[in-house]
């Protein structure tokens, strides 16, 4: 079986990637020694830092501030070149001049959550006490502890209250956490293709991940950068998996569909004689050039605990109570990961808390990624509900107030 | 079924009143400002930006995928849901007014939806076509088919309006569920109200369609 070929090393060493998780091409954030992050694991985390970007300008009643949240593979490059791939920001549909989120009219902000490896202190960072890289010391994360430092961030930026919160998968949870724990510094958010808490099958598909991680003789227990491997097939896998839930059946028959790559018949091998497995390869292994692995193990892991309604008695209602944000939930009809019904029961918990909410469901057949894909009717819908809360908010178009 | 449909007038092109439908104007009339307000069935959303004008905190629900995501592009608070099964999950008492305008009839369980309409709402306003309306008889009488109008052209085999009734039947219900009619307007053909000193009978004969505010009766 000669000519099958395994997935490639990452072409960019990981000592650019290391580089990247602390001294990262981004603005930075540090809290010291006197400012833990108090994580819910019961670990005060200090001294921690957040890496960030922003575009535009804050106007003078600090009143037209967006902050970005991204999903589990996302960072804070949301508008610009990413520094590790040369590749451009990866929500360039929703954000730049002209879009939804426009840096001429709002003060955008996007941080890499903690435990991500962009910049932000996670497990890839190194360790203090140690001066070696956290790994698996690093101490457990959650979807709250993401928002608490977001918004110890967002303090230091001197902004009380932000117009909108803005997030997909990952990102939507962390945008329903900012609304239960600080309501009253949030004028309003857009929860895409998310859920109030990670279901069962989401949770077996993580530990799928993981495990394929973990099962790489390279991870080294997590000590993989001091044994100076990279467990680089085992993350390759996992994101292999993942990015299948990421779209749908229909959107891989129409992009691929039995088509085979650069060959006319079999070659009775398992090299990737389809098209869908060389897309796959791709991904997998552009993935590894800028991801750290543990850093996939903590994130997933926070999406895993995410469950708003079991902080607030099992009710999720409770968790909105009395809340004045103007909600715009939405879900897209071929998302089999954050499938509709799990929006429409976090709407049912608005509807009950009396809530000002919007949901749309945008009928499309490329999954879950659809948030992050030129979808015009899901666009048009983030414009027109950004445009109708900056009026409630007495924004103008040029974000003046 | 298909809430989306919010009907003009039956049988006529809508009347318009500075640009809203004249049996808007009637409900928005019988909204009092401040209040909050569900329309059930909001359709594109007209009746709500109506409210809205006016100072009235407005929600909506609307069955279909078109309908939510115009109103969403008009700044307006809508979700994608349905009457017959949605209705459950709101509290009690939740807003001023529920409206269900030219809704009913298209329900599966027209009873228990204007059960639920006063349990989330204080008070419910329902608007519907008339099927006692003299034409909707001529038809059948004369014609010996199903009724059907210039607004109400499907035949009876794929009617998203499952449920018709007449003025009549509507009174005859509010009564059986102990609902009380604070106020009833009929519009005429040309959606003017039928004058309030003549009978029901002349009501239920000549009103293309009735508009009724209500609220929970006494009692029982």
């Amino acid at each position: 079986m000669s000519n099958v070929r395994p997935i490639p090393s990452p072409q960019t060493q990981s000592d650019d990637r290391a580089h990247e998780a602390d001294h990262p091409s981004s603005l930075v954030a540090k809290f010291g020694i006197d400012q833990p992050l108090k994580l819910d694991c019961g670990v005060d985390l200090a001294p921690f830092q957040i890496a960030y970007q922003t575009y535009g300008d804050l106007n003078a009643d600090r009143s037209n501030a967006i902050l970005i949240c991204h999903a589990l593979t996302g960072d804070q490059h949301v508008n610009n070149i990413h520094p590790v791939t040369g590749k451009p920001g990866w929500w360039d549909t929703m954000v730049g001049a002209g879009k939804p989120i426009d840096p001429d009219k709002y003060f955008i902000i996007c941080s890499n959550v903690i435990g991500g490896c962009m910049g932000s202190t996670g497990p890839a960072s190194l360790n203090p006490a140690t001066g070696k890289v956290w790994g698996l010391d690093f101490p457990i994360i959650t979807i709250p502890d993401m928002v608490r430092a977001q918004a110890m961030l967002i303090d230091r930026l001197g902004i009380t209250t932000l117009f909108c919160v803005v997030g997909g998968s990952m990102g939507g949870m962390q945008v329903l956490q900012w609304t239960a724990a600080y309501p009253e510094r949030v004028f309003s958010t857009l929860a895409i293709a998310c859920s109030t808490r990670h279901s069962a099958q989401n949770i077996a598909f993580h530990e799928l991940g993981r495990q394929a991680v973990m099962a790489d003789p390279d991870w080294r227990g997590g000590r993989y950068v001091d044994e100076d491997t990279h467990p680089h097939r085992g993350l390759a896998v996992a994101r292999m998996a993942a990015h299948i839930t990421y779209l749908s059946d229909a959107a891989l028959h129409r992009k691929f569909g039995r088509r085979m790559q650069d060959r006319e018949l079999p070659t009775f091998s398992f090299d990737a004689d389809f098209q869908v497995e060389s897309y796959l390869r791709y991904q997998g292994s552009s993935f590894v050039e800028r991801f750290d692995a543990n850093s996939y193990l903590y994130l997933t892991r926070a999406m895993d605990y995410f469950d708003i309604a079991a902080d607030h008695n099992g009710v999720l209602a409770k968790a909105f109570a009395g809340i004045k944000t103007r909600f715009c939930v939405v879900s897209f009809t071929s998302d089999w990961l954050f499938p509709t019904s799990e929006s429409r029961a976090l709407v049912h918990a608005l509807n009950a808390s009396s809530a000002r909410v919007s949901f749309a469901e945008i009928e499309t057949d490329r999954g879950h990624d659809a948030f992050l894909l030129d979808v015009p009717e899901f666009l048009e819908i983030s414009r027109a509900f950004l445009q109708a809360a900056g009026k409630a908010r007495g924004l103008k178009d040029d974000g003046q107030s | 079924m298909s809430m989306q449909q919010t009907l003009p007038l039956p049988g006529v092109a809508p009347e318009r009143t500075g640009g809203y439908r004249r049996d808007h104007l009637l409900v928005a009339e019988m909204v009092r400002p401040g209040s909050r307000v569900l329309d059930v069935g909001c359709g594109d959303g007209e009746l709500l930006q109506l409210l809205e004008s006016r100072g009235i905190d407005g929600r909506g629900i609307e069955l279909s995928r078109e309908g939510v995501n115009g109103c969403v592009a008009k700044g307006l608070a809508v979700v994608q849901g349905d009457a017959d099964t949605d209705l459950v999950n709101y509290p009690d008492d939740a807003f001023d007014y529920v409206i269900l305008s030219q809704t009913l009839q298209a329900t599966r369980q027209p009873k228990v939806v204007l059960e639920n309409l006063l349990r989330i709402g204080q008070r419910a306003i329902v608007s519907f076509p008339n099927f006692g309306f003299w034409k909707m008889r001529l038809q059948l009488l004369i014609g010996g088919h199903m009724p059907r109008t210039e607004n109400l052209p499907a035949s009876w085999y794929d009617t998203s309006n499952i449920h018709f009734c007449t003025i009549k039947d509507f009174v005859e219900l509010c009564e059986q569920i102990n609902v009380k009619m604070e106020r009833a307007v009929a519009l005429d053909l040309y959606g003017r109200p039928v004058p309030l000193n003549l009978p029901w009978w002349v009501w239920n004969m000549f009103g293309e369609q009735g508009v009724f505010l209500l609220s929970r009766g006494g009692g029982k």
